[in-house]
């Protein structure tokens, strides 16, 4: 069988961290951590080394893009699905130029997130 | 803000309603905020800074939240920390996706939410808000736009 794929979570809403981990779950995934706020997640980046990360922008104490350039200083291979509210193009190749291998705007439904996350899985 | 700007909040939130729902919600006739408090249950407030100034805030009932949190989630446990959370991210949507208009330089804070019938949400004294009344099924709910 397939090594499950370290998932960790990371948004404000509880409600979209609850939704994007029930969306998922047909994956081959475990999701070893979730975060509400961007130093959170950095700390819980280190403690359980994910694969992969979905991660949203507006966030208290430190923002999503600080956040993916800090993980991907921890760990260059990880694969970042970037989910915000934010949409703008810019800010979607901003993502992407800072390394975020794939960028899903809010809001979305179950069919756009799996659609997105079986398209990072296909980086791997 | 002219119309034009007050457009863009309307159709992100229309958006936002048939994305998550796949139902329309109805947007009324929108008019200038007087004295008369525009504040139901629970209240998701964005602050605009950056290119704009101002808030943006939706005030909704808790049936209205219960049942996109089913929607969402379906799940029927849904404690009152759920609609909190829920309203902040519907204030957080609508308001970010209006950056496809205004472009990067449009910033929102995370949201504040404020739960229970408080007696009004403070807008900025020196700019005009609008309210825009919603209708999604049966649930009526507010979006109010203050915006430099």
């Amino acid at each position: 069988m397939n090594k499950k794929i370290k998932l960790m979570i990371v948004d404000d809403s509880l409600i979209i961290r609850e939704a994007i981990h029930k969306h998922l779950r047909g994956f081959n995934i475990e999701v070893v951590g979730t975060a509400e706020d961007g130093k959170i997640a950095l700390d819980v980046f280190k403690k359980v080394d994910p694969d992969v990360v979905t991660l949203d922008i507006t966030m208290p104490e430190l923002d999503g893009l600080t956040v993916l350039e800090e993980m991907l200083k921890l760990k260059k291979d990880v694969k970042v699905m970037v989910v915000t509210a934010l949409s703008d193009k810019a800010t979607g190749l901003k993502a992407i130029k800072l390394g975020a291998k794939s960028f899903l705007p809010k809001p979305f439904t179950p069919e756009k997130l799996r659609d997105s996350f079986q398209r990072l899985l296909a980086q791997y | 803000m002219n119309e034009t700007d007050l457009h863009f909040f309307i159709d992100s939130t229309m958006n936002y309603f048939e994305e998550i729902t796949n139902e329309k919600a109805s947007a009324g006739i929108p008019y200038i905020k007087d004295e008369e408090p525009v504040v139901l249950e629970y209240t998701g407030i964005i602050g605009i800074s950056g290119k704009r100034k101002g808030s943006v805030y939706i005030t909704t009932n808790e049936a209205m939240l219960r049942e996109i949190a089913q929607i969402i989630l379906g799940m029927e446990d849904i404690q009152s920390e759920d609609f909190k959370d829920l309203v902040g991210e519907i204030a957080n949507t609508i308001s970010g996706n209006v950056r496809q208009a205004y472009g990067s330089d449009f910033m929102i804070s995370v949201p504040v939410v404020v739960e229970g019938k408080a007696k009004d949400i403070k807008l900025p004294d020196n700019i005009q808000s609008f309210v825009v009344p919603l209708t999604w099924k049966d649930y009526k709910s507010f979006l109010v736009v203050c915006l430099e």
